[in-house]
């Protein structure tokens, strides 16, 4: 064995990671209303954001690479966003 | 001694079905896509004789269903969209970016083996006892009404799926990361930003194919309703998950038909393209906006006023990109030298094909007058004119110019002109009184109709009868040359591309050295000639 | 011709043949974004259509198989990039511990998971299997556990399947380190994070609903 240790941005990711678990779970207990979902949605989408920049490794990569990665993200916002404004629109016959 | 050509590199069976070379394996998915081309043109040719009568004289209403099923399967799945891409775009695409191979070659076999497998799949459901759902596979028709092998004809297409993302990985890679010194990306060919554009198609929507024919297959085998209302489902979950494919896959089977065309006006007006920059950006923003209009195959469908008004607009939208295209070509050939050899002689039939399936685009694209032409054989003609008198049309325009390079013979210019003017009357002939027909109201998919539409079927039958004998022409002297053609220069035409700097059929790594690009490319003209591009 | 150079003759140089696989990698991960994608669109259609009943349905899901799951992930994730920061360091022996440590979580991962689809299964909840629920949800509840068992079983699939490449390398690795491995190694990490990025958004529309009450 080398004397290896990993890196503090990696624990201090899985450590946030892990905090942000304990609080999404947390607060989807508390009566938010509405405001539940979009908590656990947003919470998501930070712990995402951590995965794909500190582990994924693409805060050191350059713009090409965040455009691929955007890219899958654009256009499912396209599909949600032009597919649910017909299922939010529709007029009761 | 110079190395042997990538056909004469070595001879044994292994040497093809476990080859890496780009070249080589574009002439694998050649030679499968003709076979698929007969089988699906078989089924065409069976629906327009059964068309020539008004009554059911030769199949049955539901035999007629299972035929023209696997017409659009096939055509669609196994022919349309791997065309041009995989057969052309596979040989060229690494000549014209000065590499020696796609990025990843082994990947590239890969997505052969993917597409026999999926096509065999397909072609198993047919024989087994065909598909009755349409090509669209529309719930409730493929789940709770159809008799017939939905799940596995679906399987096929789900694996044939990969293989086109699999292309499109690998053009984008390739493009991206094997341009030859100096080649910068306002130096490619505008086949290359056709080719990626519709490789960013190919890997964005593909997958979302994919997901649907799971849930497809997941509700007919587990009997559950994903897209049934009695559950609460909704059959239009369906149709927005398949159009958000299908209408961008009507690109994918475009764009590339429209990157040949780039080549063969410029060389033919020994011109560059006018206007190259918008021509271009037309092309991602084709694959870009391509994805915004999907739910004008809706109209009548039930989606919501505001979302029909949507996508009606953006579908409007879209065909500004085509325009510019179509009038950067036309500006392309004024004034020039215009030489009417085979090739060019496809792309002037593009050029008008493609128009008139663009501007009936335009009237489909318009609320009122899409819901009295859905459905109709208005439809079928307008979808035909860009697929068969574009795509199809550009497919063998590129396959005449790019004959000499991939085979290193020289095919009867003769009898290749005779083709494409016979390919465009007879495919006038065929579909423009589908036009008419559909105007009047005869819906597509029947194959009984009252006898006061019968003259224009007949015309129709007819001018298919042309148009078989004209895709059959090609057969015989494109094979003739292969055995008894003179040899092909590396430059027949002389064009300034890289991939007519390397002899005629390239070497198994297709340049003797690494081309250096000093220029914008299409430089014709006197002194091109003069200023070689190979350093 | 270049022959018995270390990579293929479409590349200049080791590099050069890395990174493009980088980004060969990340445009598949864009197809993945979209074949998870249409998933999600179904989703939130039938969840807008059926409100009441996904808020009831997620109550039947097991929120602390789905917590321990998610946790799991998450740490087998930071082993992989461990493992990938260690090969740099030239630490090969921690980096297959790493490695061998991400494989058995993802196994444990699957071992929850068949625990919770068994549970279900008893409780009646399997579409098209056995499903039974009292009105006036059962419709609704019914589409959230349709998407429930596509999902988690596509994602399971994407598991199984990095699992297999993990233990593929760890097993590649004890023989050699070479510059190829690093970069079939940084694939397959981007690979196993991306299966864990869709693990959490599909945790957050699982387990969490109608946690609240109501």
């Amino acid at each position: 064995m080398t004397n290896w240790w990993p890196p503090l941005t990696l624990v201090g990711s899985w450590l946030a990671l892990l905090a942000l678990l304990a609080l999404t779970v947390t607060l989807a207990y508390l009566p938010l209303g509405s405001f539940n979902s979009a908590v656990a949605i947003v919470i998501a989408a930070i712990k995402a954001t951590i995965v794909a920049a500190f582990f994924m490794e693409l805060r050191d990569r350059g713009a090409r690479l965040l455009i691929f990665a955007g890219a899958g993200l654009f256009w499912l916002g396209i599909l949600l966003w032009l597919g649910l404004m017909d299922f939010m629109t529709r007029t009761p016959a | 001694m110079t190395e042997p050509d990538y056909l004469n590199s070595a001879y044994t069976l292994r040497s093809w079905f476990f080859t890496t070379d780009h070249k080589r394996i574009a002439i694998l998915y050649f030679a499968t896509l003709i076979g698929f081309f007969f089988i699906g043109g078989a089924a065409a040719t069976a629906i327009r004789i059964e068309l020539a009568t008004p009554q059911a004289d030769l199949v049955s209403s539901d035999t007629y269903n299972r035929l023209f099923t696997m017409h659009g399967v096939i055509m669609v799945w196994f022919f349309l969209i791997p065309s041009i891409p995989n057969t052309l775009g596979n040989f060229i695409v690494p000549l014209m970016i000065g590499a020696r191979d796609l990025a990843f070659p082994r990947l590239n076999l890969m997505s052969w083996y993917l597409f026999i497998a999926g096509g065999s799949v397909t072609l198993f459901a047919i024989l087994a006892g065909g598909i009755d759902t349409g090509w669209t596979f529309y719930t409730p028709f493929s789940t709770l009404y159809s008799n017939s092998y939905v799940i596995v004809a679906v399987t096929g297409i789900f694996i044939a799926g990969f293989s086109s993302i699999l292309t499109g990985l690998n053009f984008i890679a390739t493009v991206h990361r094997l341009r030859a010194p100096g080649l910068t990306w306002y130096r490619l060919p505008l086949f290359i930003w056709s080719l990626y554009a519709t490789s960013v198609i190919l890997v964005l929507a593909t997958p979302v194919l994919a997901i649907t024919l799971v849930l497809l297959a997941t509700e007919r085998f587990l009997g559950v309703g994903i897209f049934d209302p009695r559950i609460g489902g909704d059959p239009l979950l369906f149709q927005h998950l398949f159009w958000f494919y299908s209408h961008p896959a009507v690109y994918i089977m475009i764009l590339p038909g429209m990157g040949v065309v780039n080549e063969l006006i410029s060389c033919f007006s020994r011109k560059p393209v006018f206007g190259y920059k918008f021509v271009a950006w037309a092309s991602l923003a084709i694959a870009a906006v391509g994805f915004l209009v999907w739910g004008h195959h809706m109209f009548v469908s039930g989606q919501s006023l505001l979302a029909s008004l949507v996508f009606s607009f953006m579908s409007f939208i879209v065909a500004v990109p085509s325009a510019i295209k179509v009038f950067n070509w036309t500006a392309t050939l004024h004034k020039g030298s215009l030489r009417f050899d085979a090739p060019m002689l496809y792309a002037l039939a593009f050029l008008g094909l493609f128009t008139i399936g663009g501007l009936t685009g335009l009237f489909l694209a318009c609320l009122a007058f899409d819901v009295h032409a859905t459905d109709t054989y208005f439809v079928v003609a307008h979808f035909h004119y860009i697929m068969v008198g574009g795509m199809v049309t550009a497919y063998f325009g590129g396959l005449h110019y790019w004959w000499p390079k991939i085979t290193g013979r020289l095919y009867s210019e003769y009898w290749a002109r005779t083709a494409a003017v016979l390919i465009f009357f007879g495919f006038n002939l065929t579909f423009f009184p589908q036009f008419v027909l559909g105007a009047e109201g005869m819906p597509r998919r029947y194959h009984v109709y009252p006898p006061e539409f019968q003259v224009w079927n007949v015309l129709s039958s007819g001018g298919a009868t042309i148009l078989a004998a004209a895709y059959l022409l090609p057969m015989f002297y494109l094979g003739y040359s292969l055995f008894f053609g003179r040899r092909a220069p590396a430059n027949p035409w002389d064009a300034p591309g890289l991939e007519w700097q390397t002899p005629s059929p390239p070497p198994e790594f297709n340049f003797e050295s690494q081309p250096v690009v000093t220029r914008a490319p299409y430089q014709y003209g006197p002194d091109f000639a003069a200023e070689p591009q190979n350093a | 011709m270049p022959k018995g150079r270390a990579f293929a003759p479409q590349y200049a140089s080791v590099q050069h043949r890395d990174e493009t696989a980088e980004i060969g990698m990340w445009v598949f991960l864009a197809t993945e974004v979209l074949l998870f994608g249409g998933l999600l669109f179904a989703y939130f259609v039938y969840r807008h259509a059926n409100p009441a009943a996904f808020a009831e349905a997620g109550r039947h899901t097991r929120i602390v198989i789905g917590t321990a799951n998610t946790a799991i992930l998450l740490t087998s994730s930071f082993f992989v990039a461990c493992a990938v920061n260690a090969l740099q360091a030239d630490a090969r022996r921690t980096c297959i511990a790493m490695l061998v440590s991400a494989m058995l979580l993802g196994l444990l991962f699957l071992g929850l998971k068949a625990a919770e689809y068994a549970g279900e299964y008893h409780e009646h909840l399997v579409p098209g299997v056995d499903f039974s629920y009292v009105a006036p949800l059962a419709d609704g509840v019914e589409l959230f556990f349709i998407f429930y068992f596509v999902a988690t079983s596509i994602h399971a699939v994407h598991m199984v399947i990095g699992i297999a490449v993990l233990a593929t390398l760890a097993v590649l690795l004890r023989r050699s380190a070479s510059t190829r491995m690093r970069a079939a190694l940084h694939s397959a990490a981007l690979y196993w994070h991306f299966v864990d990025v869709v693990w959490i958004v599909l945790f957050a529309l699982i387990y969490l609903p109608g946690r609240s009450g109501t």
